[in-house]
């Protein structure tokens, strides 16, 4: 070999390990394992933080945009398994995180993938997924037959599951599944309380471009409180890009706080949760804010407790959504958005009382996808218009709520 | 929206004869609309020349033409059909062009048709490069910068057009050059695959590829572009609707990056490095195309560069039609576009239709998957001496294989086994230059050129030391693909240090990434059954998964699969659970189907087409279909054709594991090798080998006819007569064997297809330099030298035998004399000239064949016809090529018939008869070549095929058929002028009965020093123009300046075909109708003579029967 070939930087070597080792591991050899509360053992190798998580299994079957989902705080107490192979491609940079406080830095608890995290390759990668899954205290594991697994959500529901990643494979399956079993799960757990931010603050951070990143709009037309139940920054940047700065409040500040604000208008965030839980509290105060006459924009776990304000009933999904392809249609245009979804109660549409009508519909499964209060300038969406992971298609959603304030 | 009301019959224009481009995907396409257009009610009609589809099967549309698809012949068929509507987005850039031709001539406003799918100004928006630019601006998106250049309009005297002034043109490129730079890319509007453009490095490439482009473009009009080599490229597969509603049906990352088209590019589904802040604006940006460019409803494309750098993202293209790239999104996704896009095109949105994979979804949503589907073209260089092999923006591939996997590596490794190319993984390739001092440059060298093995160079460069990022600098291939590769050389070496693992585990590990046995055996020096036996020692197979659009959210009901390995689960207990497999076989009697794998030259649709009605056949006896095949373009691939669909490599591995999972229930009855070419027949052993039943003809006797020892022997004992020959093993007995039967001689490689090595040697020296290739070629190492029958007439007949009765389907005639491959020869049903007791003969000879290879299925046998005695070349006891063509020509299911006895069918119940049935019009076959996309490539024809595709002419005469035919292959014949004439000493009588009758007809005649002589000795007019060694002007200078209209030329010798190359090469680019067979050119006068008669009439198949 010429001494060219040879010279080169050491720095830049590829560490092909990286890839050779992936794959699924018997347990003696296994540095991670999933441990599911019917008392299926998944072993395979351990990525990301080591220790052990609990939580909800859920499975995400969007291609792009991992890192939003793994920081969107609606995933407190999850484990998100990804159905796409590749997880990792593009590694991590600063401006894709999704939370918008310090306390939901962390919400997803850990993270399932078919294929090893690979490292990045592409230009706005600042980490190394791996790495920056540490930092972020999630547990990874890979070398899992992911697509097994999602079936066995699709038809048995979501599980509790307890992970562990051990660099020395020393895992106790026996305590692992002792531990998600444990688990008290999210059923009846208000988990907005752990996600949603401790103090108020201003947002006026507009939507990324490509050229320039984020820059902040400056021209407000518009003043919205957004009451944060684990609130998606991106939710945030849609309103700056229709022309209205936010205040964030605390997801158990109340009404007349929210309306000493002299808003233009409302947001209730989406969140984790249950909505039953959530709404204990702040169904009361969504109440006054109905009252109040303001407009209000309802999104995911938002929408759930708005409509439980309203009066109506939310149920638990057969197979709830979760994916970045789904189809809804807005009833009163007749078209038909692509969305991101991500949501496993719904608002049954036989319950809605007088007044208050079915705006949207998912065109998967029929179930209620959105709301309008006639007469009144309210509007409330179950799937996801600030994308971010997904498609960008409701983004009109955000421009009839400004144009509700109006 | 509901199904329009207002609309009852549409004509479907389809995409005729294969060319590179242009495949078999606009079949697939063409089937699914019509299919789906006739479920509503709709009365079709269709138009297509390429007799080899299935849409041109008459039980498909309610009126269907085989006609040339030519503004003429489709506004024939509107007159007579008198359509509401025409659907023109189905048949590639064909259909597209012919639809705005008669937009443009009035055509359609005369006979109030609508453009369904796409509007002309959709169309015109969409394809003219400068229209594109300025509603790309519109939207705020980002052209490459780049300059539109036409080349002026030539008028004569009488304001006539005369063509286009290239060099004005080549001024303005000049012009242009200094804005934009180079290297530069230069592309001709309104041509498919990019014929006539490229990458340009220098002023010299610069010049070449301008004027080539500008001559290639029915405008005259070019689009330079800045380089954006390097950058990297995406498509987006689009459907929209009515209502407006659109959703991408699939991403595509090209691994090669810009500067390679896309259809010669390796590419992966979906974009795997791009972030979703990156996804989502490409997302949008290819719905606002649509909606600016007024894409109505259906499927389109768009295409993109990203720099890797900056994300900077600029469009390059749009079609507003189904695509090649439609056709892979569908099969890698399970969206059928080309059915859904039918339907949106007569009123339906999106929400109002369903996804038949799941069955419980609408079609409005996008398919996201949970696996890696990797695309890899295959060429044909080998078959084109003097092309330029290096890849470029004009597309030069002529078929591709899909593959699947769960990661990149696994979907990549499929791929490469897939393309039957030799590889069975990351095989070794040779660098050049290693060893000579600068092995670093000789590496960054071989890296950065865009060849088709450029992926195996790179891999090879890995082996040798070269860093990642050393070779992405070299070659701008993305990091991410680059550390997948170099995975596999680290997994390689690890297996060539350690011998295979020890572990089940570990050999599961190395299967998901894709290694073959074969692979796996020569890496660890084993056999690879022994690989094989050891794997499956350990318990390691492949489980499969489902194509179900939806990653798994919802349950699919259509068996869509591939396989994977995965491991599986541990209960409570500690017991390991199988790894999830969701084959789910059935518990019925079954049939398997091998297809043809990727498209070649000498194996392509006409396979499909046999593959296709196979599963037909099965459905009709109720047995179930299993179809295994990995060509995207195909229809056998819709999983709509059979009951079950595998899509995977066709190798022994590969196949024999589906066989293992597919017995394990029900009855399976066999596997049918005879459908899809050599592809499955060489596997028909090592499946036989395993037990697996081989339905129909014995893999023995296929192997009996195949192997041209056997088959001497097999002849002398029926009687049946050959020419002199011999069988040879090396060159000095090939030697002895020509010198026993006299020059020239016809070196024939054993198993081999169209004609690959095949030559006509003229003396000693020809034999040594093409016996040696053929040898090489040969599997099994044996060729036949035998006395080539100059002059002698070629038949091909094709059979069907049920083991007892044999009925002869059809015989047809070559127009060309033997020695030219019979896929490259124009050919006849009925004959044209052979006398009935010689037909009756033939017929004999064709029964006594099938007899004695104990033929049960179709048979293939080629005879030369010379002074009335009939010799025996070859006979292939399989589907051949011409198998859709007679079943067209007679009217009758052959291939469908043959399958059912394969699955023990009688004949008598298909009431035949003998045979030959007499058609009810003259059925001419014509071949279409690719010569024009490949500079320095002479056009001549010869023994091994070069062919692409073939179009079909029928009608009441003869001439009349043949003249359709050339129509069809897109040569249009002259009715007057010049006709230049050049023949070879043999054909001398035959050139002067020409001469006279183009005489008759009104031409006037050149012609060379001694063919001149000879016409004039006859007494006809004729003047005599400089061979090129003669000084100028000579013919080529006639030809350039437009001076000749004909041109028949006929060599032979190696020299002398050096010498004419350049005279077949000018007729070629100045679309000169150009014959190098004298039987061609008298077939082309005879042609002409008949149009002065009579017009030409288009007719429908339903109508002849």
């Amino acid at each position: 070999m010429p001494n060219q070939v040879a010279n080169q930087d050491p720095n830049t070597k590829f560490n092909s390990d990286e890839l050779s080792k992936n794959g699924s591991k018997s347990p003696e050899k296994a540095t991670g394992a999933i441990a599911l509360a019917d008392g299926t053992i998944v072993y395979g190798r351990g990525s990301g933080a080591t220790g052990i998580a609990v939580g909800e299994l859920c499975f995400n079957t969007a291609i792009t945009g991992y890192q939003e989902i793994l920081t969107d705080p609606s995933y407190c107490d999850q484990i998100v398994m990804f159905t796409f192979p590749h997880v990792g491609n593009v590694g991590a940079n600063e401006d894709d995180n999704e939370e918008s406080s310090d306390n939901a830095t962390s919400a997803a608890r850990g993270a399932v993938f078919r294929a090893h995290p690979t490292p990045p390759a592409n230009w706005r990668s600042k980490d190394h997924l791996g790495a920056w899954l540490r930092k972020k205290g999630i547990v990874g594991i890979s070398g899992v037959d992911t697509r097994a697994l999602t079936k066995r959500i699709r038809e048995g529901g979501m599980q509790k599951v307890a992970i562990a990643h051990a660099a020395d494979g020393q895992i106790d399956k026996d305590a692992l599944l002792e531990t998600a079993r444990a688990w008290s799960g999210v059923e009846g757990s208000d988990l907005a309380k752990t996600v949603t931010s401790e103090e108020r603050f201003e947002s006026k951070e507009a939507l990324w471009d490509i050229a320039d990143g984020y820059s902040n709009n400056e021209n407000a037309k518009y003043h919205v409180v957004v009451v944060d139940f684990g609130v998606k920054k991106n939710i945030l940047r849609n309103l700056a890009d229709v022309g209205a700065r936010a205040t964030v409040v605390p997801a158990t500040t109340s009404a007349d706080d929210i309306l000493a604000l002299n808003p233009d208008g409302i947001v209730l965030s989406n969140g984790p949760g249950d909505p039953a839980a959530t709404g204990e509290y702040a169904a009361p105060t969504i109440k006054a804010l109905i009252e109040s006459g303001k407009p209000i924009l309802g999104i995911c776990l938002g929408h759930q407790m708005l409509a439980l304000s309203l009066g109506a009933k939310t149920k638990k999904m057969a197979q709830g959504h979760h994916g970045a392809n789904h189809p809804v249609k807005d009833l009163e245009t007749g078209k038909v958005e692509i969305v991101s979804m991500n949501h496993g109660f719904t608002v049954d549409p036989d319950s809605l009382p007088e007044g208050v009508e079915q705006s949207h519909i998912s065109l998967f499964d029929g179930t209620n996808s959105g709301l309008r209060v006639v007469g009144k300038p309210i509007i409330s969406v179950q799937h996801h218009p600030e994308a971010s992971p997904g498609p960008q298609d409701s983004f009109y959603l955000f421009e009839r709520f400004a144009e509700l304030m109006n | 929206m509901p199904k329009r009301t207002d609309i009852q019959s549409i004509l479907v224009i389809g995409a005729g004869p294969i060319v590179i481009g242009q495949a078999c995907e606009f079949d697939y396409s063409g089937v699914q609309a019509i299919k789906a257009l006739k479920e509503e009610g709709f009365r079709i009609i269709l138009v297509n020349s390429n007799p080899a589809t299935i849409m041109t099967d008459p039980d498909l549309a309610d009126a269907t033409y085989i006609e040339p698809i030519t503004p003429e012949f489709v506004a024939k068929i509107i007159a007579k059909e008198k359509p509401d509507a025409i659907l023109p987005t189905m048949g590639g850039q064909t259909a597209l062009n012919t639809a705005l031709a008669l937009d443009k001539d009035g055509t359609l406003e005369k006979y109030n048709v609508e453009l369904i799918g796409a509007k002309a100004d959709a169309i015109e928006k969409a394809e003219d490069r400068e229209k594109f630019q300025v509603a790309m601006e519109n939207i705020g998106l980002e052209n490459p910068k780049s300059v539109i250049v036409e080349a002026p309009k030539k008028y004569d005297a009488n304001g006539k057009e005369t063509g286009k002034d290239v060099l004005e043109g080549l001024k303005q490129c000049f012009d242009a050059l200094d804005d934009l730079g180079l290297p530069a890319i230069i592309r001709p509007a309104f041509t498919l695959g990019g014929t006539g453009g490229g990458v340009a490095n220098n002023r010299e490439e610069y010049e070449a590829i301008c004027r080539s482009g500008m001559e290639a473009s029915p405008t005259g009009q070019i689009l330079i572009d800045e380089s954006l080599l390097g950058w990297k490229e995406y498509e987006m597969e689009v459907v929209r609707d009515t209502a407006d509603n659109c959703i991408i049906i699939c991403s595509i990352e090209n691994i090669d990056p810009m500067g390679v088209h896309t259809g010669d590019s390796i590419t992966v589904a979906p974009a795997l490095t791009l972030t979703d802040k990156e996804y989502q604006i490409m997302r949008n940006a290819s719905i606002a195309v649509l909606r600016e460019i007024g894409v109505e409803t259906g499927g389109s494309n768009v295409q993109f560069a990203v720099h890797p750098e900056t994300g900077r993202l600029v469009v390059i293209e749009m079609n507003p039609r189904v695509s090649r790239s439609s056709a892979l999104a569908s099969k890698a996704t399970g969206f059928p576009i080309a059915k859904i896009a039918a339907k949106l095109a007569v009123g339906y949105t999106l929400d109002e239709l369903d996804n038949d994979i799941t069955g419980v979804t609408p079609a409005s949503f996008e398919p996201t998957i949970d696996y890696v589907v990797t695309k890899i073209p295959r060429f044909a260089f080998e078959k084109y001496k003097g092309a330029d092999e290096m890849l470029s923006t004009s597309m030069k591939s002529v078929g591709e294989a899909m593959a699947i996997g769960r990661t990149f590596q696994e979907s990549f490794q499929k791929a490469l086994r897939s393309l039957e190319t030799g590889f069975c993984g990351l095989n070794e390739v040779e660098i050049p230059n290693l060893g000579k001092g600068d092995d670093y440059n000789a590496l960054m060298a071989a890296c950065s050129q865009p060849t088709r093995q450029r992926l195996l160079v790179i891999a090879q460069a890995m082996r040798h030391g070269l860093s990642v990022e050393d070779i992405h600098k070299a070659s701008s291939v993305d990091l991410w693909f680059l550390r997948q590769f170099a995975d596999l050389i680290e997994t390689e070496k690890n297996l060539q240090r350690d011998g295979l693992p020890a572990s089940a585990e570990e050999m599961n590990l190395i299967k998901s990434k894709g290694f073959s046995d074969e692979r796996l055996a020569m890496l660890t020096e084993k056999s690879e059954a022994d690989v094989r036996a050891y794997r499956q020692g350990l318990g390691v197979r492949p489980v499969y998964k489902r194509i179900d659009t939806c990653a798994a959210e919802f349950a699919a009901k259509t068996p869509y699969l591939y396989s994977t390995y995965e491991t599986g689960m541990m209960a409570e207990d500690g017991s390991i659970l199988p790894a999830e497999c969701e084959a789910q076989p059935s518990t019925r009697k079954k049939a398997m189907i091998l297809g043809g794998g990727p498209n070649r030259i000498g194996q392509g649709i006409e396979f499909d087409y046999c593959c296709c009605h196979a599963a037909f056949a099965m459905e009709d006896l109720g047995i179930e279909s299993i179809m295994v095949n990995c060509n995207p373009e195909t229809v056998s691939t819709d999983y709509d054709t059979s009951d079950r669909l595998y899509f995977e490599p066709l190798t022994l591995e590969d196949v024999s594991e589906i066989c293992h999972v597919e017995q394990a229930t029900g009855d399976f009855s066999g596997v049918i090798v005879q459908f899809g070419g050599q592809t499955p027949l060489k596997l028909s052993q090592g499946l036989n080998e395993q037990n697996i039943p081989i339905l129909g003809t014995s893999p023995d006797a296929i192997d009996l006819a195949e192997d041209r020892k056997r088959f001497s022997i097999l002849l002398d004992e029926t009687g049946l007569k050959q020419a002199p020959s011999g069988i040879a093993t090396t060159v000095d007995e090939a030697l002895a064997i020509a010198e026993r039967v006299g020059y020239p001689v016809m070196v024939r490689p054993s198993n081999v297809l169209g004609g690959r090595a095949m030559e006509i040697a003229h003396d000693d020296s020809d034999l040594k330099d093409y016996g040696a290739k053929a040898l090489d070629a040969a599997e099994g190492g044996n060729l036949l030298v035998d006395r080539y029958l100059s002059d002698a007439i070629e038949v091909d007949v094709d059979a069907i035998c049920d083991g007892e009765n044999t009925h002869v389907a059809g015989i047809m005639q070559h127009i060309e004399e033997a020695g030219v491959h019979s896929g490259d020869s124009a050919c006849s049903i009925p004959p044209y000239s052979l006398s009935q007791p010689i037909q009756d003969e033939l017929a004999r000879q064709a029964r006594i064949l099938a007899d004695a290879l104990n033929v049960k299925g179709l048979m293939n046998v080629q005879f030369a016809v010379k002074d009335d005695e009939v010799f025996v070349l070859e006979a292939n006891p399989r589907a051949s090529r011409t198998v859709p063509f007679v079943a067209k020509a007679v009217g009758k299911p052959l291939a469908a018939i043959a399958a059912k006895i394969m699955a023990d069918e009688k004949l008598g119940q298909f009431e035949l008869g003998e045979g030959p049935i007499k058609p009810p019009r003259i059925a001419v076959k014509e071949a279409v070549f690719p010569f024009a996309r490949f500079n320095g490539v002479d056009p001549a024809l010869g023994p091994e095929m070069r062919s692409t595709g073939e179009v079909m002419g029928i009608d009441e005469t003869f001439e009349a058929a043949f003249l359709k035919s050339q129509i069809g292959a897109g040569v249009d014949l002259p009715q007057s002028g010049t006709c230049f004439i050049s023949v070879k000493k043999s054909d001398k009588t035959a050139a002067i009965e020409t001469a006279k009758q183009l005489k008759k007809l009104g031409f006037s005649i050149i012609a060379t020093s001694g063919t001149a002589r000879d016409i004039k000795e006859e007494g006809i007019d004729v003047d005599v123009v400089n061979k090129v060694l003669e000084g100028r002007p000579h013919i080529v200078d006639k030809i350039a300046d437009g001076d000749v209209q004909l041109v028949i030329n006929t060599t032979e010798g190696a020299q002398s075909m050096l010498d004419s190359a350049s005279i077949r090469r000018t007729a070629l680019i100045k679309g000169v109708p150009y014959y190098t067979t004298i039987s061609g050119g008298h077939a082309a006068v005879r042609a002409i003579s008949a149009l002065k008669e009579s017009p030409l009439e288009a007719g429908s198949l339903q109508s002849y029967s």
